[in-house]
């Protein structure tokens, strides 16, 4: 366990130096940062000053020392457009963020298990053709255009929900939902194609033969063996959410996250905001991936870690 | 029965109808991109300030002039999404077959040379898979500047890895067959033994993902012309044409609802044909198929 923990953590470590590498080469090589930030018309000495100021007159390799030695203190500097620590900036959005991609996802294994098993127990059924069509289709709908139309439904036509902000649970329920939608799709035909490898295995006819019910069968013996597979799709689902999804919907609902975050500095051409919400999120994934990793272990000893 | 192994499979696809759907949208777009300007009634860029936010011909105050309705500048609706469909499906094409190509010789490269080389790439791609991908694609185009060609080379850089593990994972099954073996040991070169040996038992299951990738491709080109750093004005697509139509959303709702479903029905088409596919280039998937149609026959015969 020991060395397979110490494996997985270099390799989020590697993930980290890499994004951050990726973060420091584009915003200080591709583009000049200074010139991206400030106005077309800005003065020479404008320029210089607001170099000087974020430490970007040193040689490439010396700002790239200076950057990571910072991130390690998770110091991004000062946000251009609030005027204070960008890394607090992010931290206060932090949570909003973590609670719409854990109430999405949450959402989506509560309606993508009974979904699966159910269309599994007859392959190639009625029910089974629904449930896999109503599953492509949802995998297939743009979220940001889902969550438009759901403002149009129940905000503007049927006043039951509000369109934006996070004030409350009841906010939370559009964008949740709207996140959650393709994941649905893509769970259900996971669960479904499983959960029938799972039934035409030896064990479920011996169950079967000692008179168990179906729905026992099926709720005890085919769902402990195919916890490991649906559980490690579902983080993966949790990962494409924050590692981009999560940013359309929040920029749609105007919920306060970190995705929309990175969108309003992109606006306001605050790099250093926005570095510090996109290494925010992949310190984020890479702190998923290694509790995914564990969690497979956790849930089928049978897994040789190597 | 007809033993034409094309009449075969286009009586497959005609007995699953939604495998046909797909196939439909997908060579009605290509028609759209090919014959885009003749099709489309009006020029997409047309400013008519006169008739601007003008609802859809069947509710009132619309046209059959503009079927689609106009949009908050007078320009109309249809035609602009029978323009966009060109930016999404030329996106979506194009990062499929350089992502695939260089993705699938990666991923034949590992799973035939193995040991070093293998383990070299295969960490390279444990590593990317592990990246936020449409953040980084975002911070990227929003430093280096929106332009189509960037948004393909962003959308590439995260879109090759799933190619290579695929092809690679192939390519490990296949080396152990006996006839792979028997090539190399009567002194077949590489190369030779990888094109004529390995390639064609990739090439159904590189399909299948390159459909899905392509609608995966059409869902982010469309996420990221919605937020500003994808498609810019005065090209159209249809991600573009839903942020304009955001900011109407509650004076005119054809704006977003009409590109909106435009991309659903193109994602959805490209998703069941690909479901399609996968049935059919899977033997096992046809066995089971085969069963089935061969039951049918039967209980239908007498």
């Amino acid at each position: 366990m020991i060395p397979f923990l110490l494996r997985r953590i270099l390799h989020g470590m590697i993930v980290a130096l890499g994004v951050t590498t990726v973060v420091f080469v584009v915003t200080r090589l591709i583009g000049d940062p200074v010139k991206v930030m400030l106005p077309l018309d800005s003065t020479e000495e404008q320029r210089a000053a607001l170099a000087a100021k974020l430490g970007l007159d040193g040689s490439i390799w010396e700002q790239y020392q200076h950057f990571c030695i910072r991130l390690l203190h998770f110091d991004f500097g000062d946000s251009l457009w609030q005027g204070r620590s960008a890394a607090d900036i992010v931290l206060e959005r932090l949570p909003d963020t973590l609670s719409l991609v854990g109430t999405a996802i949450a959402l989506a294994v509560l309606f993508a298990l009974p979904m699966g098993l159910a269309a599994a127990t007859r392959p190639g059924g009625h029910l089974d053709r629904l449930l896999v069509g109503l599953s492509l289709t949802g995998l297939s709908v743009p979220q940001f255009w889902l969550g438009l139309l759901l403002i149009l439904l129940f905000a503007v036509q049927l006043h039951w929900l509000p369109t934006s902000g996070d004030e409350s649970l009841r906010h939370l329920v559009l964008p949740a939902v709207s996140l959650a939608l393709p994941s649905i799709g893509r769970l259900t035909i996971m669960v479904r194609s499983t959960a029938i490898d799972e039934i035409n295995r030896a064990y479920v006819r011996t169950a079967e033969a000692k008179g168990l019910t179906f729905g026992r069968i099926l709720g005890v013996h085919v769902m402990r063996n195919a916890a490991n597979p649906i559980i490690t799709m579902a983080g993966w689902e949790a990962i494409r959410m924050l590692a981009g999804y999560s940013v359309v919907v929040e920029t749609v609902f105007s919920w306060p996250g970190v995705g929309f975050l990175a969108v309003q500095s992109i606006e306001r051409r605050d790099l250093i905001l926005l570095q510090a919400s996109v290494f925010t999120v992949a310190l984020m994934v890479v702190l998923l991936t290694l509790a995914i990793d564990i969690a497979y272990k956790v849930i089928d000893p049978r897994i040789k870690l190597s | 029965m007809n033993r034409n192994p094309l009449t075969e499979i286009a009586a497959d696809l005609w007995r699953d109808k939604t495998g046909l759907f797909g196939l439909t949208v997908i060579l009605l777009l290509i028609v759209l991109v090919v014959f885009g300007p003749v099709l489309a009634p009006h020029e997409p860029g047309a400013i008519n300030l006169a008739a601007r936010l003008k609802p859809p011909a069947w509710l009132d105050g619309g046209s059959w002039a503009r079927p689609l309705g106009t949009d908050h500048l007078g320009r109309d609706v249809l035609s602009r999404m029978i323009i966009g469909a060109r930016a999404s499906l030329l996106v979506g094409a194009s990062v499929t077959a350089i992502a695939g190509t260089f993705g699938s010789i990666l991923g034949i490269i590992a799973g035939y040379f193995g040991r070093r080389v293998d383990s070299a790439i295969m960490r390279l791609v444990d590593t990317q898979v592990a990246f936020p991908g449409l953040l980084l694609a975002i911070i990227i185009l929003a430093v280096v500047g929106p332009k189509l060609q960037t948004v393909i080379v962003v959308l590439c850089l995260n879109g090759w890895m799933v190619f290579a593990r695929m092809a690679r994972g192939i390519v490990l099954t296949v080396r152990e067959a006996p006839y792979v073996e028997a090539a190399e040991v009567i002194g077949c070169h590489p190369i030779r033994v990888v094109w004529r040996h390995i390639l064609p038992n990739l090439l159904a299951p590189m399909l299948t993902l390159a459909v899905l990738e392509f609608a995966r491709v059409i869902l982010a080109e469309a996420a990221l012309s919605f937020l500003g750093v994808g498609v810019q004005p005065p090209d159209t697509s249809w991600g573009l044409d839903l942020a304009t139509g955001k900011n109407y959303l509650f004076r005119a709702w054809w704006l977003v609802c009409f590109p909106g479903l435009a991309i659903t029905v193109t994602v959805l088409g490209a998703n069941l044909f690909a479901n399609w596919l996968r049935i059919v280039a899977d033997p096992h998937e046809r066995e089971k198929l085969f069963a089935a149609a061969v039951v049918a026959e039967e209980g239908a015969a007498p």
